[in-house]
């Protein structure tokens, strides 16, 4: 990552900032409308102990995504801030796979999503603690990756007591895992930016994570007595700005007081 | 001093003689200035109170979660949303910090929730207030939060040690809330004229409930005198006169919301913003700000539980509730197998379910 300017920038230096922006931009959709989403659980969990724990997540996905949209504004030429890119862009422009704008459904399906996003999450944050050159970018995956562990294990715990619980939160976490499955192949899609950045060491690529990331879900789903869903048809669309037609809502509410008060400052 | 603790509660049929020594010995705690703990004796009215009073602050913790969770999803930025979520997080802890601390009186906390959603325990009327723009969070932490730290901060001295410990925790935390408030409206009165302008619609309708709901009514007879409220006033001054003798209260409510509108004046006054209240001026001989007596049958009427807001609020928390029934459910029976398999006694999760146990917080605010 090339943050200093003061000679010109060799030309593959500025597409190595170019692509990286757009890669911590996905990443930092991905955490702030999944940080979206968990706020609206939010006096609506099925115990206080939830309201409190889902907050808590929430807290440190709009962190991760505060830390991800700056560095991307920072490297994609734009100069604009973590709130330029959170509030002023248009739906199309957002790169969060379609995993993270999942209504939440039932407490089952939030759970499945969670348990999808957590996994991969660590795996990643992992790879880029380990794998990425610049020291900012690698601390930040080193700390986001503890974050997320901890999601994880509220995840894997709700997973277990749900599919072990009573024969209808089985039957419902069941449902929510075949909901959200076909969504969670995108996380660990490979593009051209994603590969020019693996092979030049700037970032890794996720694609390489995915049979770890399957063997880890695959134990906890199993033993908590449910079936991995195997879905014929994988969503995609995110990293493009397709979204479903649930994501525009999203995105209104998100921005709906920054855009009644142009100019303003908070 | 310590007093020696040979009792334990409730004597059941003991006979008067043996009351009367109870008694004394509560007296002896209280006038020594000891806390009074779950395994001393206590009498049924104190326990009572004690019962009421923190039951309803863990309801208003709870509901009060509503007017402002319902803008965490549209926080003009990233910090200000940040800052909201660990808000509400906040209250919801100080939720369980005070059922903690209502359990050791020997309830439950799923009764007591039961008790809210079926309106047989109250909770801060001041909730029955809609939260209508973005400006409503920031005069919410800094008026609503405001008077609470006033009303809480001598509830950390209180007599009854649970209560007291679980309340050290909640005032460090609203007194953060408050700053957070005040930094919030500050922002919005150096922003554009329209931001301004909805700081000061907030505080136009936070203001009252502030000054009002958060501290009861009228408890001392010289505020009620002569007005349609004489009665409330005098009733509130008999209740307040034993909450005080019990060292449950230290304060009148009138002497504690006098101490919040000559705290908030000067602040309102540095932030640019008019409270609302042509009547408000500095009283140099009484050296306090004189203010508005409240009208408080008639207000407290127009926020009661027949409300619009006041049926939305208790109507959001059943649904959750309700909603959750079957995760509750699930936790408490995955519970009960756990327990069964490593042959201990173990407590579930899910804490609202009573029946599976807390979280453990009673012991670490006990």
């Amino acid at each position: 990552m090339t943050t200093t300017r003061d000679a010109a920038p060799a030309p593959e230096a500025l597409r190595t900032d170019a692509d990286l922006a757009v890669h911590l931009l996905r990443l930092g959709d991905d955490a702030l409308v999944l940080g979206q989403r968990l706020c609206q659980w939010i006096t609506r969990a099925p115990t206080i102990e939830e309201d409190l724990a889902l907050s808590n997540i929430a807290l440190d996905l709009v962190g991760h995504a505060r830390t991800l949209l700056t560095l991307s504004g920072r490297l994609d030429g734009t100069g604009r801030t973590e709130d330029d890119l959170a509030f002023t862009r248009a739906d199309r422009e957002f790169t969060n796979a379609l995993l993270t704008e999942l209504p939440n459904g039932d407490f089952a399906v939030t759970v499945a999503r969670q348990l999808a996003y957590t996994h991969y999450a660590v795996l990643y944050y992992e790879a880029l603690a380990a794998g990425c050159a610049d020291a900012e970018l690698a601390g930040f995956g080193a700390r986001a990756a503890k974050e997320v562990a901890f999601h994880r294990l509220h995840a894997d715990n709700w997973t277990r007591r749900l599919g072990l619980g009573t024969p209808e939160s089985a039957r419902r976490m069941q449902a929510g895992l075949d909901r959200v499955w076909p969504y969670t192949a995108e996380l660990f899609d490979e593009d051209d930016v994603l590969r020019r950045l693996a092979a030049a060491g700037t970032v890794p690529s996720p694609a390489p994570s995915r049979p770890l990331w399957e063997q880890r879900v695959s134990e906890v789903v199993t033993r908590a007595g449910l079936t991995v869903p195997e879905p014929r048809w994988q969503a995609r669309g995110g990293r493009a700005g397709l979204h479903t037609e649930e994501f525009g809502p999203l995105v209104a509410e998100l921005q709906s007081v920054r855009r009644q008060f142009p100019g303003g400052t908070w | 001093m310590r007093v020696p603790r040979q009792y334990v509660r409730d004597p059941g049929d003991e006979p008067p003689a043996a009351q009367d020594e109870l008694l004394a010995h509560f007296d002896t705690l209280i006038a020594s200035g000891e806390t009074v703990e779950p395994r001393d004796w206590m009498p049924d009215g104190y326990r009572r109170m004690l019962l009421r009073q923190i039951a309803q602050h863990a309801h208003s913790e709870i509901i009060g979660m509503q007017p402002e969770g319902a803008w965490l999803t549209r926080a003009p930025s990233l910090h200000r949303k940040s800052v909201l979520i660990a808000k509400v997080q906040d209250e919801a802890g100080h939720g369980l910090y005070l059922y903690s601390a209502a359990e050791t009186l020997g309830v439950d906390r799923a009764d007591l929730l039961d008790a809210l959603h079926r309106g047989r325990q109250r909770f801060a009327a001041t909730f029955n207030h809609p939260a209508l723009t973005w400006a409503d969070t920031g005069a919410i932490a800094w008026l609503t939060d405001g008077a609470a730290v006033i009303n809480q901060a001598p509830l950390c001295r209180t007599s009854y040690g649970p209560y007291a410990r679980a309340m050290r925790r909640v005032c460090q935390e609203e007194a953060f809330h408050v700053r957070q408030g005040y930094d919030m409206m500050r922002a919005l009165c150096e922003g554009t004229p329209e931001q301004k302008r909805m700081a000061q619609d907030a505080v136009d309708r936070w203001w009252l409930p502030a000054v009002a709901l958060m501290f009861g009514p009228p408890d001392t007879e010289a505020a009620g005198a002569g007005g349609s409220d004489a009665r409330t006033a005098a009733l509130g001054a008999s209740v307040s006169r034993r909450a005080i003798a019990w060292g449950i209260k230290h304060h009148t409510n009138d002497e504690l919301r006098q101490r919040f509108v000559d705290s908030v004046v000067p602040q309102a006054e540095r932030l640019g913003l008019t409270l609302p209240d042509p009547a408000i001026r500095w009283n140099e001989e009484r050296g306090h700000y004189d203010f508005t007596p409240v009208d408080w049958e008639t207000y407290r009427d127009a926020l009661g539980d027949d409300t619009h807001w006041a049926r939305q609020r208790i109507a959001h928390r059943r649904a959750a509730h309700e909603d959750g029934a079957w995760v509750r459910e699930a936790a408490a029976a995955y519970a009960a197998r756990e327990a069964v398999r490593s042959g201990t006694g173990g407590t579930g999760d899910a804490g609202d379910a009573g029946s599976t146990g807390g979280t453990g917080s009673t012991e670490e605010s006990a």
